[in-house]
């Protein structure tokens, strides 16, 4: 069975590059993984693609990586929360681009990239600014504005429970992105609080089949996002 | 000068419109209040885009809040009994799929042919779209909850947008302080007014013309 477990932060990181398009799971503080984004902050990058759905809250996790000067793009659906102070200062001094995509949009390009589609009709955004010299289709009747895929390099996921198979369980709302995001990267990195033999998870709970990745770190206790925390 | 209705009393009215059995997504800010004000014995399902059917109200007790479980607008909530958790592109399946029997959206400005602003200022360079458009789009039944005026005394139910598109005609009704407005393709109807209002104080503050029927009635606040 091929090994997909990294003993290290270091190690589940190593294939990061300057420039990568990364996924980055959660919505607010839940189901973001905050302990692999402060190892990409250690990393130093630069030139980074996020995908996210926030803009980065407070000052940790995406928040840190924009002040580190890591990020060169911001894609995501709510860039203007008052918690994303650290995006709107480095946006305004132009130090970061942004490109604001519908939420449903946002998911179903993931989507559609991990099912090797390429691209989808949606009623979402015709006729306004974010449908803006997106070619529209009339089917039956009804106005779509076709979308594309979006496919990251990297994806970086939260999930609760591993298995050395990479099978994946979630919990509560902080399933969110991480399961759409785990099947659209070309590699699919996962920080889980517990690690079970194989075998051990009912294969009717398991949310993200170990195919969609590549390698996780267990990363101890579950501890859910906390407002103002190591995980906020 | 009668005093307009407060957030809570919109949200009262809100609530009375949702049906026994529905399936139905609440904006950020003032709608949600609404679930505050279900009417005994009706059974709603709250959707919140962040994957959680069956959202319930926040917890009782400060130790019961999990940061896992929140709403879209990111505050503390509950999961109702039968409730599930869903991801993110099933839950915007759920919004555009037509699943929804209703969404109760802010709004900054409402057109007459339905067309709904909601997102974006026309001054600003970006905005915050979240999943707006999505649920805007893909609702069978858009209801725009909002102060009948701006702060500077602009109508905000209107001929046409002035402020960025968020869907177009999509908005079914209208809960204001002042009134229930009807889109309908003969234009708006002055369904209700709030007590001591008229409907002439309600034409004043609106900016396209609104169909009085004769049983006008009066919102119970």
């Amino acid at each position: 069975m091929q090994n997909k477990k990294c003993d290290t932060l270091e190690a589940a990181l190593e294939r990061l590059t300057d420039d990568a398009i990364i996924l980055v799971g959660g919505f607010g503080i839940a189901g973001v993984p905050e302990i692999l984004i402060e190892g990409v902050c250690d990393r130093g990058l630069r030139g980074l693609t996020i995908v996210a759905n926030n803009s980065g809250t407070h000052e940790t996790g995406i928040a840190r990586l924009l002040a580190e000067g890591c990020v060169g793009k911001i894609i995501c659906s709510f860039p203007w929360a008052v918690e994303s102070f650290v995006f709107k200062e480095m946006y305004e001094a132009g130090k970061v681009d942004l490109e604001v995509v519908p939420q449903g949009t946002l998911a179903e390009r993931l989507r559609t990239a991990g099912a090797g589609l390429g691209g989808f009709l949606t009623p979402t955004a015709v006729g306004t600014e974010l449908g803006a010299g997106k070619p529209v289709h009339e089917i039956d009747g009804k106005e779509y504005v076709l979308e594309r895929p979006l496919r990251g390099d990297f994806a970086l996921i939260k999930a609760r429970e591993v298995d050395g198979r990479g099978n994946l369980t979630y919990r509560m709302a902080a399933r969110n992105f991480n399961p759409v995001m785990a099947m659209a990267a070309d590699y699919t990195i996962v920080e889980a609080a517990t690690e079970v033999p194989v075998g051990a998870l009912d294969p009717e709970t398991i949310v993200t089949p170990g195919v969609f990745v590549d390698c996780y770190y267990v990363a101890g206790p579950y501890t859910p996002g906390k407002e103002g925390g190591p995980y906020s | 000068m009668s005093e307009r209705l407060s957030r809570d009393q919109i949200a009262a009215r809100v609530a009375l419109e949702l049906e026994d059995g529905w399936l139905v997504n609440l904006g950020i800010g003032m709608p949600t209040l609404t679930v505050n004000y279900i009417p005994e014995g009706r059974d709603i399902l709250f959707h919140s885009e962040n994957g959680i059917i069956g959202m319930g109200p926040k917890p009782a007790r400060e130790e019961d809040i999990d940061p896992d479980l929140m709403s879209a607008g990111k505050g503390p909530v509950t999961l109702i009994p039968g409730g599930a958790f869903i991801h993110h592109a099933d839950s915007f399946a759920v919004a555009r799929g037509g699943r929804l029997d209703a969404a109760v959206l802010g709004a900054f400005q409402v057109a007459v042919n339905g067309d709904l602003a909601n997102w974006k200022l026309p001054t600003a360079k970006s905005g915050s779209v979240g999943g707006a458009m999505d649920i805007a789009a893909g609702a069978k039944r858009v209801f725009a909850m909002m102060t009948h005026t701006a702060k500077d005394g602009e109508p905000k139910i209107v001929e046409t947008l002035s402020y960025p598109l968020t869907a177009k005609t999509c908005v079914t009704k209208i809960f204001t302080d002042m009134a229930v407005v009807a889109v309908t393709p003969e234009g708006y109807v002055l369904e209700e007014v709030a007590p001591g209002f008229s409907a002439e104080d309600v034409q004043a503050a609106t900016g396209a013309p609104l169909a009085v029927p004769d049983d006008l009635k009066t919102i119970a606040a």
